[in-house]
């Protein structure tokens, strides 16, 4: 097998191998557990970066496997899942990082571990998928393999949690799979392509296109939080702190998502999708998810239940500068998958933080926290105000793009919607970051432990911090080369110019 | 050239051992994995003359029929043979670790007799060595469910003895009425004789009315939790994988070949019973208390999709019911092998009370855990696959409502088998008698639930071999597909 076909196949393998290694290791092998988790997640980083500089010098990574007649496992490296499988494998390694810190001691490492790098190998697959078949398999392993993460801590909370989570990803998963072949049924074939493969079917075929749209978009709307199959997500927060991190801004959310993103741009295209009159529909969920998910957090005591109302309002940026149907408004959506992502992960990172170093969980136990944890809280002003869309945060560039993008493409609906979510968005960020950096902090604090030098242990604190930074480099840095900005850019003129 | 009669030997082997070892009861386990390692080897070499030169026909001592006995292979008999061998040597590795010395005495000649009668039964090339295989078949499986001892047990076996018997006679009744009207019972003489008869009607009628009963086609499913459910662990894996897809085949071949009727309204009655089974199926294992039983009726259930290609009826959907037939056998036994270990490691297979055992035995867990992946139908597995083709099948010939007990199916299978999953993230004292499980029966049971899995990895290998002898017809559908793309 040669190395373009051989590196995709690599990438996927190296959390997979790892993944699996680490199953057969007793709870006592630290040291070869760490470095099994640590050596994948780096390979794996480095094997993208060759992936990235080899499709700069015109290499076509694909690699086929037959499945079915006429159905291949397809993996291969176009724009799209550059973008995701970057911020994937990236956010993996920070996450794997603080993970090592945050478990330390607890039980059943070996088993968490094994299904964390599964759950991994599953995300850079739907990355990697090169039609929806591949998307489709790649998916429901990611339903199963973020299952035992979700239940991880054996409690009657998480073993609820776990089962409402199964009970809408399954049917998710049940719908996207009779969406697929009954696509496949229609088109005999299932590979992504550039202004998608139903074009030639939009006259005969009308109202099976529009319901199978309906089927995919229901079926990676569960996964996508979309109102109103967002019910598992608030649930799911029960998860230790990095598997939240991982579920909300790297794998499943995310998967839902970027499959909303295949389906319009390289499934149906976007000129099928305003044709058969989906665009609008879609839109207008993803706007109503967006005041939702933020009224609802407005109301949420719990910290993590908070952050996870407004990730329900902020990936659904995702599928509205998507469902816009416009260059510029497009380009807004994709590159809010990877803003989002940095901004949420470093808000999980600090919730994490506060409940493993000072036992605090609730917002109304965050008074005064910012003296005793300052890099903590500072990592998490800069997430919650990118969040806001403060500039030149990278949730303002976010911003402004679906803005412009939805004026340029006539929507001046959109316009009111993101005024009116950012107003949520400080409405339920600003008083937090009032609380924890001006009002007193109480006498002692719920369940407080020492981790000696530092404000809580390196490995705790090092992951928020540099997720931080990045909020603030591809916010500032956004018109450089390379820039997330740059690269969503590059994607939509694939999309939309002749 | 002199050609080495493969199939004369897979009959005749396994019926030696179990003589052997019905003989020789000291040598026991020597003569029964000398003998499954044959068969294994047997089935090979018959599977490479297939694929060089085809289906064959052979006569048994030089009499062809219709005096003499023919055995005839083609790409069905194959697979089935192929998938009999490996649950089969997947359940004799078990089987060592399972029985102590009396009642391995006992288990390893009824085993090897049945191994036979169903190589046999793959091999028969008429309706009335369906017939005697067929009775072979059913009384080893009697005595092996009656093996276990105690009422329950002798119960449930004699329930199934007379099942047997009912649906045997059915059957042969069918068969005298074809006999009686052509002359023959040669499978491919009659194909060329029949026409469209009330005694033909009737002969069918008959003949699948048994082997429904003998498949549990809803509602005719009632025997089967009891007797599988009540069985030792290796047999109810037996029963489950293979003895209930025998009776499948033998409808196969007489549908596909003497009296196709694709389409009409026996197809379609077969489908609505086929969609009842997965649904009622599902409810029933959802509702069970116990392991053992859970895992039966999910059985009824999984047999139900296999009749889904009946309505259905293209080459396509028949690929994909016989794909879903393989990985549940591998899948099933899989299954089956967990829960007697589950039952050996604690003494109980009540569900609610799993959780202290499903983190002391992690490879058995996770051998659950994969076979259950492939029940319920989640790539990658061949129980994905099987369901892929049919859904594809059901679409393309626009009867998209069979795409609802697909589905639904396979929702309440991820449900009874997260029932049971979800007992392992559970916080538990510790479990102060056990009984220790030995690693041989661990690993059967993961290597078989490996093998479903993978099945949903190489799935052109099986498909090419279904090619053999087109026992499917001509592949219609391919040709559609081809036509579409250019």
């Amino acid at each position: 097998m040669n190395w373009d076909a051989g590196l995709p196949l690599l990438i996927v393998a190296t959390s997979l191998f790892s993944g699996l290694m680490i199953f057969f290791l007793s709870e006592k092998h630290v040291v070869a557990r760490t470095t099994l988790n640590l050596g994948g997640a780096v390979f794996k980083l480095v094997l993208v970066g060759v992936m990235i500089w080899g499709v700069f010098h015109g290499h076509h990574y694909e690699a086929r496997l037959p499945l079915l007649p006429g159905l291949d496992l397809l993996l291969r490296a176009d724009a799209e899942s550059m973008l995701f499988v970057v911020l994937s494998s990236g956010l993996w390694l920070v996450t794997t990082i603080y993970a090592i810190g945050y478990l330390e001691g607890s039980p059943h490492r070996s088993r968490f571990f094994g299904f964390f790098s599964l759950c991994v190998t599953a995300t850079v697959g739907v990355a990697l998928a090169g039609n929806l078949i591949t998307f489709v398999l790649f998916y429901e392993l990611l339903t199963l393999s973020t299952y035992p993460l979700i239940v991880h801590r054996e409690t009657e909370v998480a073993r609820r949690a776990g089962r409402t989570y199964l009970i809408y990803t399954i049917t998710g998963g049940a719908l996207l799979l009779v969406g697929t072949v009954w696509l496949y049924s229609m088109t005999g074939t299932l590979e992504f392509a550039h202004r998608g493969f139903v074009a030639g079917l939009l006259d005969t075929h009308r109202v099976s296109l529009i319901v199978v749209f309906v089927l995919l978009v229901a079926g990676l709307g569960v996964k996508a939080a979309l109102v109103p199959l967002h019910g598992w997500l608030p649930q799911a927060m029960v998860a230790p702190a990095p598997v939240s991190a991982l579920l909300h801004a790297v794998a499943v959310v995310k998967a839902g998502a970027f499959g909303i993103v295949r389906v319009v741009d390289d499934v149906y295209g976007v000129e099928a999708t305003t044709k058969l009159g989906v665009s609008g529909p879609l839109a207008a969920l993803a706007a109503v998810t967006i005041i939702y998910g933020s009224l609802r957090a407005l109301f949420q005591d719990d910290l993590k239940r908070r952050l996870a109302f407004s990730t329900v309002s902020q990936v659904s940026y995702i599928v509205l500068g998507i469902a816009i149907i416009g260059p510029i408004a497009t380009t807004g959506g994709l590159v809010h998958l990877v803003h989002q992502g940095v901004m949420k992960i470093t808000l999980f990172f600090c919730a994490g933080n506060l409940a493993e170093t000072l036992g605090i969980h609730k917002v109304s136990e965050m008074n005064g926290v910012g003296r005793r944890m300052p890099w903590t809280m500072a990592a998490f002003t800069i997430g919650a105000l990118g969040m806001i869309g403060v500039p030149p945060l990278a949730g303002f560039v976010t911003k402004w793009y679906l803005g412009v993008g939805a004026l340029d493409a006539g929507q001046e609906w959109v316009v009111y919607i993101l005024a009116g979510s950012s107003l949520l968005n400080a409405g339920y960020f600003l008083p937090v970051l009032y609380a924890v950096w001006f009002k007193p902090a109480p006498d002692s604090w719920p369940d407080e432990r020492s981790f000696g030098r530092f404000e809580t242990s390196w490995a705790l604190l090092a992951p928020p911090v540099v997720t931080a930074l990045l909020t603030l480099a591809v916010g500032l840095l956004a018109s450089a080369p390379f820039s997330p900005l740059q690269w969503a850019r590059f994607i939509t003129t694939l999309e939309y110019m002749p | 050239m002199q050609q080495i009669p493969w199939e004369v030997m897979l009959i005749l082997l396994p019926l030696a051992g179990a003589m052997a070892c019905f003989l020789w009861p000291r040598r026991t386990l020597l003569f029964g994995l000398i003998s499954a390692l044959g068969v294994g080897g047997c089935v090979a070499g018959l599977g490479w003359r297939l694929l060089e030169q085809g289906a064959q026909r052979y006569a048994v001592g030089g009499w062809g029929a219709p005096l003499g006995i023919d055995l005839y292979a083609d790409g069905l008999s194959l697979l089935m043979l192929i998938i009999t061998a490996l649950v089969g040597l997947g359940v004799s590795i078990y089987s060592i670790g399972y029985f102590e010395r009396r009642q391995a005495i006992l288990f390893w000649p009824l085993w090897l007799l049945l191994w036979s009668a169903l190589n046999a039964l793959f091999l028969s090339a008429d309706i009335f060595n369906l017939y005697v295989t067929l009775e072979l078949l059913g009384l080893a499986a009697v005595a092996l469910v009656a093996l276990a001892g105690g009422a329950n047990a002798l119960t449930a076996a004699m329930r199934y003895l007379l099942v047997n018997m009912l649906a045997s006679l059915c059957y042969l009744l069918g068969v005298a009425l074809l006999y009686h009207n052509f002359g023959s019972v040669d499978i491919a003489i009659l194909a060329q004789r029949v026409e469209a008869s009330p005694a033909v009607w009737a002969a069918m009628g008959l003949m699948s009315a048994g082997l429904l009963l003998k498949s549990a086609l809803f509602p005719l499913h009632f025997w089967l939790p009891p007797a599988h459910a009540s069985a030792p662990a290796p047999v109810s894996a037996l029963l489950s994988a293979l003895v209930v897809k025998a009776s499948f085949y033998i409808l196969l071949r007489l549908w596909l070949e003497i009296f196709p009727q694709t389409g009409a309204a026996p197809g379609q009655l077969l489908g609505v019973l086929g969609a009842a089974a997965v649904l009622w199926g599902g409810i029933q294992a959802l509702r069970q208390t116990r392991l053992k039983l859970l895992i039966a009726y999910s059985t009824v259930a999984q047999l139900g999709y296999l009749f889904l290609a009946f309505p259905l009826g293209s080459s396509f959907a028949w690929k994909g019911s016989l794909y879903l037939l393989l990985s549940h056998a591998l899948a099933k036994a899989a299954m089956f092998m967990a829960a007697g270990n589950i039952l050996r490691f604690c003494g109980h297979d009540r569900i609610a009370d799993l959780d202290r055992v499903a983190q002391r035995l992690p490879v058995t867990m996770i051998a659950f855990s994969v076979a259950g992946v492939s029940i319920v139908g989640l790539p990658p597995s061949g129980g994905f696959i099987g369901k892929w083709m049919l859904l594809e099948a059901a679409l393309r010939a626009g009867q998209w409502w069979w795409v609802i007990p697909l589905i639904l199916g396979g929702l309440l299978a991820a449900a009874y088998i997260f029932k049971v999953i979800g007992y392992a993230f559970t916080q538990a004292g510790v479990l102060r008698q056990t009984n220790k499980v030995p690693m041989s029966m661990e690993w059967a049971a993961l290597a078989l639930a490996l093998a479903a899995l993978l099945l949903g990895l190489v799935a052109l290998w099986p498909l090419s071999l279904m090619e053999i002898g087109l026992p499917f017809g001509g592949s219609e559908v391919d040709a559609i597909q081809r036509a579409e793309q250019s």
